[in-house]
C-alpha cells in the first residue's frame, strides 16, 4: 500500500474515534430536544461541572472553599480524604440529577409555552451561570482526572498493524474505551426509550405535550428525568474528555464541537447524532491531514462549521430529521 | 404630570413625524446631547474613558447593530465577534494601505466592508431559522476568526500576529495611537455613537424596519403581504452588520489600540453583545444603549466593590460575574423579556399620572 493511504487510514481511524466523542455530546443535546424542544446549549458546560465535580468529590475538596476562604479568611481547602472513583461518579449522579431538578424547575416551568429561540437563550444564560458556579465551587484551576481508564498507546494495534504494513499505527486506548463505552450507552438509550414504561412516556411527550398530559403522564417528572439522563450523558462525555485533556475551561467548548454534528444529523434523531458525528470527526481530521497544512493549519476550529453549514442550504433539516413543514 | 402628551399639538407633518414626539422626551434627548458634547470632554480623565466610556459607546453601536438583526428582523446571530474582527481588520488595512486619508473615512469603509461579509453569511438564512441559523452564524465566528489568525496578510506579516494602531489625526488632534487625549477618543466615539442611533432609529421606524418586523413576527405571512424575505433579511444582515464593523474598527483603533483577534474578538464576544442586547430589549434602540451600560458597568462595579472594597482576589469576582450575569439574562427572560426597555416605558406610563392616581 502507498504510504499516502495507510497514513490516511490511520487518520480516519482517529477521526472515527474523535467522531464517537462528538457523538457522545451530541447525544445529551437531542434527548433534550426530543423531550421539551429546548436547544441546551449549556450541555458542553454541564459536562464541565459534572467533571470538576467528580474530580472534586475524588479528591475530597471543599466546595466554595474560595469563596469561605475570602469571606471569612479562613484556610480552608481539603476534607483531607479519598473517595473511590466508583461511589465519587455515583455522587456526582446525585448532583447532576438535583441541578436537572433545580433548572426545570426554576427556569423551564417558567418559561413553558416561549418560542424556541428565547429558550435557547435561555440555556445560554444557564451556561455562563453554570459555568461561574463550577468554578466558585471548585476552583478555575487545570485539574487531573483519573478513574481508572486506561491510556497511552495501544501496543496491540500497534504491532498487528506494523506486521502488515510496515507502519504502526498510533491508536489511544482510552478512544477504544470511549467509542466502547459511548456505543453501550448509545444502545442503552435506545432501548429505554424504546421499551421500558419511562421511555415511552418520554417519546410520548416529545410527541405532544398536551397530549402527554391528558392521559395522565407528568410533564415535570419527565423533564426532571431528561434533564438528569443528559446530565449523566454529560458526566459520561466530562469523564472522557477530562481525562483526555485535563478537566480545565476549554472542556465546555465540546459543545461548541458538537453543534455542527446536530446541524448535520438533524436535532431529532439519535441514529442522525452519531452518523453525523462520525462523518464531523472524520472529515475534519482528514481535511487537516490532506489540505489544512496548505492553508495554515487548526482547520478543525471551523470546518465543521462550513460542513454543516453548506450541507444546511441544501437540506435544512439534516440528515434525517423530520421534515419540517410550515404553516401560516 | 411632568410625563405628558397632552397639549402637544402637532400642525405639521415634520412635526407629526418627529424622531421623538413627545416634548419630553425632545427635551431629555437634546439635554443628554447636550451633556454628552459639551459637559462630559470637560470632565473625564483617563480611568473613566477608558473604564466605562469608550466601551460604552462603542459597545452601543454594536448591540444597536445587533438589535436590529436579532430584536427587529429575528434573526439569531452568533457571530457578532467574527464581524467585529473584520471591522477591526478592514480598518486596519485601510489605516495602513492609506494613510493619507482621514480616518473616518476608513471606519465608515470598514463598516462596508464588514456589510459584504454579512451578507455573505447572512445568505444561509434564507433555507434556515430559528437557532439553526444561530449555529449557522457561529461558522461566521470561527472562519473569521481562524482567517484573521492564519492568513498573514491580515495583519501585514507583523512578527507578534497582532496589528496596532498607527497614529492617525483629526483637524490635527490625534484620535488613535498612544497620544490620543481621553477627550479626543471619547469625542470620536461619541460622534459615531450618535449618528448610528440616529440612522438606525430612523432606519426602524421608516419602512425598512416594518419589513424587517413583519419577517420576524411571521416571515411566511409577511411573504404573503408582498414583503421580499431576500431584501428584508439581506438588508437586516447589511446593515446590522455595518453597525457592528464600525463597532470592530473603533474596539480596535480607538479603545484597544492592539489587537489579537482570538482574545478580543472570540466567542465570549459574541455572547456578551447578545446579553446586552437581551438584557436592554429586544427591538429597541434605547434598549442597546440601556443593556450596554449596564453590562459595561457591572463588571467595574463588581471590581471596585469586591476586589477594591472587600479583598476578595480577582478571579472569584469574575467567576461571580458570570454567575450575576447568565442569572440575569435568566430572570429577565422569564419576569420581563422586553429587558430594560420595557422596565422604562413602564416607568413613563406610571410617569404620566403621577402624582394623581387617575
Amino acid at each position: 500500500m502507498p504510504e499516502q493511504l495507510i497514513w490516511g487510514t490511520e487518520v480516519v481511524l482517529n477521526g472515527l474515534m474523535a467522531g464517537v466523542l462528538y457523538a457522545l455530546v451530541a447525544l445529551g443535546f437531542v434527548l433534550i430536544y426530543k423531550a421539551s424542544g429546548i436547544f441546551n446549549y449549556a450541555q458542553g458546560v454541564m459536562a464541565l461541572f459534572a467533571a470538576l465535580t467528580l474530580v472534586g468529590i475524588m479528591e475530597g475538596q471543599v466546595p466554595f472553599s474560595h469563596l469561605i476562604n475570602a469571606v471569612f479568611g479562613t484556610e480552608v481547602h481539603h476534607f483531607g480524604w479519598h473517595v473511590p472513583a466508583l461511589l465519587a461518579i455515583l455522587l456526582t449522579m446525585v448532583v447532576m440529577v438535583v441541578l436537572a431538578w433545580a433548572v426545570n424547575t426554576l427556569i423551564f416551568r417558567h418559561l413553558v409555552n416561549q418560542e424556541p429561540i428565547i429558550l435557547f437563550m435561555a440555556t445560554i444564560g444557564l451556561a455562563y451561570f453554570l459555568e461561574g458556579f463550577g468554578d466558585i465551587m471548585w476552583g478555575s484551576d487545570i485539574k487531573k482526572m483519573d478513574v481508572g481508564l486506561p491510556q497511552g498507546i495501544n501496543l496491540a494495534i500497534d504491532d498487528f498493524t506494523f506486521n502488515i504494513f510496515d507502519y504502526g499505527f498510533f491508536i489511544d486506548n482510552l478512544d477504544l474505551v470511549a467509542t466502547a463505552i459511548a456505543a453501550a450507552l448509545v444502545f442503552s438509550l435506545i432501548v429505554f426509550a424504546q421499551y421500558t414504561k419511562q421511555g415511552r412516556a418520554m417519546r410520548a411527550v416529545a410527541d405532544d405535550h398536551q397530549a402527554a398530559l391528558s392521559v395522565g403522564i407528568s410533564l415535570n417528572f419527565i423533564w426532571v428525568m431528561v434533564w438528569s439522563l443528559a446530565g449523566f450523558v454529560a458526566l459520561v462525555a466530562g469523564i472522557m474528555w477530562g481525562t483526555k485533556s485535563g478537566v480545565q475551561f476549554s472542556l465546555s467548548l465540546i459543545a461548541l464541537k458538537a453543534l455542527p454534528v446536530l446541524m448535520l444529523g438533524g436535532f431529532t434523531s439519535i441514529p442522525g447524532a452519531i452518523v453525523g458525528g462520525l462523518l464531523i470527526g472524520v472529515g475534519e481530521k482528514l481535511f487537516e491531514f490532506a489540505i489544512g497544512s496548505m492553508i495554515g493549519g487548526a482547520t478543525e476550529n471551523w470546518f465543521a462549521y462550513v460542513l454543516a453549514l453548506l450541507f444546511l442550504v441544501f437540506r435544512p433539516q439534516g440528515l434525517f430529521g423530520e421534515k419540517i413543514i410550515e404553516r401560516v | 404630570m411632568f410625563y405628558r402628551e397632552a397639549g402637544d399639538f402637532k400642525t405639521s407633518y415634520a412635526e407629526d413625524n418627529q424622531t421623538f414626539p413627545i416634548r419630553f422626551d425632545r427635551y431629555r434627548y437634546y439635554a443628554v446631547l447636550v451633556a454628552a458634547f459639551a459637559v462630559v470632554p470637560f470632565v473625564i480623565n483617563d480611568y473613566w474613558v477608558n473604564a466605562v466610556f469608550l466601551p460604552f459607546l462603542i459597545y452601543s453601536i454594536a448591540a444597536i447593530g445587533l438589535n436590529i438583526l436579532v430584536g427587529y428582523c429575528g434573526q439569531v446571530s452568533l457571530g457578532t465577534g467574527g464581524f467585529m474582527a473584520v471591522g477591526a481588520y478592514a480598518c486596519y488595512k485601510l489605516m495602513t494601505a492609506f494613510p493619507e486619508v482621514n480616518i473616518l473615512f476608513h471606519v465608515v469603509l470598514a463598516g462596508g466592508v464588514t456589510a459584504i461579509v454579512g451578507v455573505l453569511f447572512g445568505l444561509p438564512s434564507l433555507r434556515i431559522k430559528g437557532f439553526y441559523l444561530a449555529v449557522a452564524t457561529l461558522a461566521a465566528q470561527f472562519f473569521l476568526v481562524w482567517l484573521f489568525n492564519r492568513v498573514p496578510w491580515f495583519y501585514n506579516y507583523s512578527a507578534s500576529g497582532q496589528i496596532s494602531a498607527p497614529e492617525r489625526t483629526i483637524f490635527g488632534v490625534p484620535v488613535t495611537g498612544a497620544e490620543t487625549a481621553p477627550w479626543a477618543a471619547y469625542l470620536f466615539c461619541l460622534v459615531f455613537t450618535v449618528v448610528c442611533a440616529l440612522i438606525a432609529r430612523n432606519l426602524t421606524r421608516g419602512m425598512a424596519g416594518r419589513k424587517w418586523m413583519a419577517i420576524r413576527d411571521m416571515d411566511i405571512a409577511a411573504e404573503i403581504i408582498g414583503v421580499n424575505p431576500l431584501r428584508a433579511k439581506l438588508s437586516a444582515f447589511a446593515v446590522s452588520s455595518f453597525f457592528v464593523g464600525i463597532a470592530g474598527a473603533l474596539f480596535f483603533a480607538v479603545y484597544l489600540g492592539a489587537v489579537e483577534v482570538g482574545e478580543a474578538f472570540g466567542i465570549n464576544k459574541s455572547f456578551l453583545v447578545l446579553f446586552m442586547v437581551i438584557i436592554g430589549g429586544l427591538g429597541s434602540i434605547f434598549g442597546s444603549f440601556a443593556g450596554a451600560a449596564f453590562l459595561v458597568l457591572l463588571p467595574v462595579l463588581l471590581k471596585n466593590t469586591l476586589v477594591s472594597g472587600l479583598g476578595w482576589p480577582t478571579d472569584l469576582a469574575a467567576h461571580l460575574e458570570f454567575m450575576i450575569v447568565g442569572g440575569l439574562i435568566i430572570v429577565f427572560l422569564i419576569a420581563e423579556p422586553h429587558g430594560l426597555a420595557q422596565l422604562w416605558r413602564v416607568a413613563k406610563e406610571k410617569l404620566r399620572l403621577w402624582p394623581f392616581p387617575h
